[in-house]
């Protein structure tokens, strides 16, 4: 299936034992380079030449000019602009505690994956260009004493190569002692790499559609109407309910904000058409935008606090034009964590927006507590050809909150499968909440280009999902994240699953849920039935009356 | 006497280092803006929650206890040794000498062999385990190897070839009082106060920015409330005051 290694899972104990280190498994290129005309748009420079093939990455001569200056200019600029930077820059004593904590480490073995190696591929030229002991050590020839190092153009293809091996999931984060994160790192490393004509195709070719067209897919305005109205006959055929997804109707209550992978992929559809219908019953009035019709923000995992803030000021806009009183954003990670954590900063304040609500909302927080009250009429047995194990995204888990509660990402996301489905199980402890395991697609690393590290940096959840499958029955893992779906139903296959086996929250809400005036599958039969047999009385009154005119005006002839 | 005039310049140059190098550093990290809101989650949602969240990190060394046992026991002992042992040597300037300084006294004086072999277990780590040889710099091994000797020379002349302690307290009572007093010329003694002078000059420009860094690590000082309160950084809030996206078309 592929010219790599893909690693072997046992399902014994759920985890993956910590391996032997194996230096360069992942040393190569990098994903591809975005072309100046994305760049621009990002108000990135293009002053660089575009590499001729993979082999010239990172070479000085495709590189802008004064490369090395301008990205030690753009390094000074954010540790001056970013503590967490300056901060995580300095303070790390090599320690080790995270050397074990990042799935692409565990899975693919690199040294160089390791969070604090990671790190050390920017802090060593911080060392050397910004901090005493550097300085001091490079004048007397002997920087790496104090693990300094010189920027050169192997540095910036180290950088290339192994930040975009980062799914910025914050994993290390948990277990260091100074909560050193290692996306603040990665996401600083991309920044200074888009200043010196290293962009990433992927992020920033997304990126420049959402600004365009208002959503990661480019999916204009008409097709999306056409896609939400066949979604609505889909739930229409399959409920006799008419259930409805508005888009951009005005003075509507509710602006839903979701992955444009709702829109069309497989499991995300399932969990849009699961909103649609919790809403229909809460008769909650609502729309969806067209302007704002994206919830991913791209901008989050190139370390653009500017790209971020200006995908996030269309969702601001979106709320306003339509005149809405509250905004919801389906199920995605780091969507969720952009909204939750950031949208306040980035977008606000929303005083034009009912105080009564959080600001944003996750859809979970309307569907948990209707599913407690009682609000919804639920059929749990409808799951029961499923058992369900649920995976935590590290966005949500470790990048924000749902209710009122530190850790009510964990508990509210398995209240409502608890809510809709007999069979739940959860996976190993050390592999679920705030320690859960990233898909291995996450922080912009979604993209074909970098097939082989999203396969090796799944290997520490199929590990703990075999184990579940296993020994505990599992057929089904439920997750929140469009990415999470997307990487998974890739990547699974490779480890002896099936596409199909992952399924969204909402998705199982949808199964269970008993629309008020559904009808049963007889009766949906009985009135397809009646409807065809209908339509075909209309067409055979239709030909007959054809016929009969037919031969009236053929008369006269006659 | 000469001895102890240029020992009495470094420590009075130490201190000037280590106390404005520290100042100085904080000084940075307390002026940078920490732009968004990244706890690291589940975190507090109250500032109270925020500070038992960090005293649990300073005191008890919680996320490095979930994250490795074998780290943490010696990193708590050798932390605590040494706090141990720095307490014990106030009694090295104080007079009188506090009671609690008496009474931990006794301890004080064996915590270095404890001292000792927890970091020689740190230092086996960076040998042993291949992680962490990985990501050793000479200077960790280093910064090790001054600890362990700073604690060995103190051993001997705690239990082999005593010093004039007296003799080392006028010293250092003089010091405060910027009053020149003579050392006693013994190599433990000055071996063991060059080493502590090195380390009290690298503090500020090492990775020892880990004691007062921690306080600034926005993964775990800041309260969990994003969606209450709208955190903004000045230079976040001059985009949106001139209304530009981009922070170089800023006035």
């Amino acid at each position: 299936m592929a010219d790599y290694e893909i690693p072997e899972i046992t399902g014994e104990e759920g985890i993956v034992d910590v391996p032997k280190l194996v230096p360069d498994t992942m040393k190569g290129a990098g994903p591809w380079v975005a072309k100046q005309e994305f760049q621009e748009f990002m108000h990135f420079p293009t002053d660089y030449t575009m590499p001729e093939s993979k082999e010239n990455y990172g070479d000085a001569d495709t590189l802008v000019e004064n490369w090395k200056e301008r990205a030690l200019d753009k390094m000074a600029d954010l540790k001056g602009r970013y503590r967490s930077l300056q901060v995580y820059l300095d303070i790390c004593v090599k320690c080790g505690a995270c050397t074990d904590k990042c799935h692409y480490f565990i899975g693919s073995k690199d040294p160089k994956n390791m969070p604090v190696a990671r790190q050390d591929l920017l802090r060593k030229v911080y060392r050397y260009y910004f901090t005493f002991a550097g300085k001091f050590f490079a004048k007397i020839g002997k920087p790496e004493f104090v693990g300094a190092t010189e920027l050169t153009e192997n540095v910036v293809k180290d950088w290339y190569n192994y930040y975009h091996q980062c799914s910025q999931c914050r994993r290390c984060s948990v277990f260091c002692p100074y909560g050193i994160d290692t996306a603040e790192i990665s996401m600083a490393a991309r920044e200074i790499l888009d200043h010196i004509g290293m962009g990433q195709k992927y992020c920033t070719e997304i990126m420049g559609k959402v600004h365009k067209i208002g959503n990661n897919l480019g999916l204009p305005a008409g097709a999306l109407a056409d896609t939400l109205e066949g979604l609505e006959e889909d739930i229409y055929d399959e409920t006799g309910v008419e259930v409805k997804l508005p888009l951009d109707k005005k003075g509507s209550d509710i602006l839903l904000i979701t992955p444009s992978a709702d829109f069309f992929a497989e499991p995300h559809v399932d969990g849009l058409m699961g909103y649609a219908k919790v809403f229909h019953e809460l008769g909650l009035d609502w729309t969806m935008s067209s302007y704002a019709s994206e919830g991913a923000n791209f901008g989050m995992f190139i370390g653009s606090y500017e790209n971020m803030r200006k995908i996030s000021l269309r969702i601001r806009q979106a709320a306003l034009d339509l005149g809405v009183k509250r905004i919801v954003f389906g199920e995605c990670g780091h969507a969720w964590r952009v909204a939750y954590s950031f949208l306040n900063t980035l977008a606000g304040p929303f005083d034009f927006l009912d105080q009564n609500y959080p600001i944003p909302q996750h859809v979970l927080e309307i569907t948990e507590p209707a599913l407690a009250e009682g609000k919804l009429n639920i059929d749990k047995s409808l799951n029961d050809d499923m058992t369900l194990t649920f995976h935590d995204s590290c966005n949500i888990a470790r990048g924000s909150r749902m209710g009122n509660k530190p850790g009510g990402q964990f508990e509210i996301p398995r209240n409502v499968i608890k809510a809709v489905c007999n069979n739940y199980v959860d996976m190993p402890a050390d592999t679920i909440h705030d320690a859960t395991f990233c898909c291995g697609g996450g922080g912009g690393i979604l993209t074909d280009d970098l097939m082989e590290i999203r396969v090796k940096g799944a290997q520490p959840r199929m590990e703990a999902l075999k184990h579940v499958t296993e020994n505990h029955g599992v057929t089904h893992m439920a997750a929140i994240c469009a990415i999470c779906k997307s990487q998974f139903t890739k990547v699974i296959p490779y480890y002896g699953f099936t596409m199909d086996q992952i399924v969204s929250v909402h998705q199982l809400v949808s199964n269970a849920i008993i629309l008020t005036g559904q009808l049963t599958e007889e009766e949906i039969e009985a009135k397809e039935a009646a409807e065809e047999a209908e339509r075909l009385a209309a067409k055979e009154a239709r030909e007959k009356a054809a016929a009969e005119k037919a031969a009236k005006e053929k008369e006269p002839d006659a | 006497m000469v001895i102890g005039v240029i020992y009495a310049i470094l420590f009075w140059a130490a201190t000037f280092v280590i106390v404005l190098g520290i100042a100085n550093k904080i000084r940075i990290y307390w002026k940078t803006p920490a732009p968004l809101k990244i706890p690291t989650t589940p975190a507090p949602v109250t500032r109270g929650g925020v500070v038992i969240r960090m005293m649990t990190e300073v005191f008890l060394f919680k996320s490095l206890f979930r994250s490795n046992k074998l780290l943490w026991i010696l990193g708590f002992v050798f932390h605590y040794s040494m706090l141990v042992i720095v307490l014990r040597h106030f009694r090295y300037i104080l007079d009188p000498v506090w009671g609690v300084i008496d009474f931990i006294q006794p301890f004080g004086k064996y915590a270095g062999f404890i001292f000792i072999l927890a970091l020689l277990g740190l230092l086996a780590r960076r040998y042993f385990i291949d992680r962490v040889r990985y990501i050793t710099a000479p200077s960790d091994r280093a910064m090790l190897g001054l600890l362990i000797f700073i604690g060995f020379s103190g051993l001997m002349m705690q239990f082999t070839s005593h010093t004039d302690i007296v003799m080392v307290k006028a010293f250092f009572r003089g010091l405060i009082h910027f009053n020149w007093q003579p050392l006693p010329a013994d190599a433990p003694l000055l071996i063991h106060l060059t080493l502590v002078l090195i380390l009290m000059f690298i503090f500020p420009i090492s990775k020892l920015l880990h004691a007062p860094g921690i306080f600034f690590s926005p993964s775990r000082n800041q309260v969990d409330n994003p969606r209450e309160k709208r955190h903004l950084a000045p230079w976040a809030a001059e985009l949106e005051k001139q209304d530009k996206l981009y922070l170089d078309e800023l006035d």
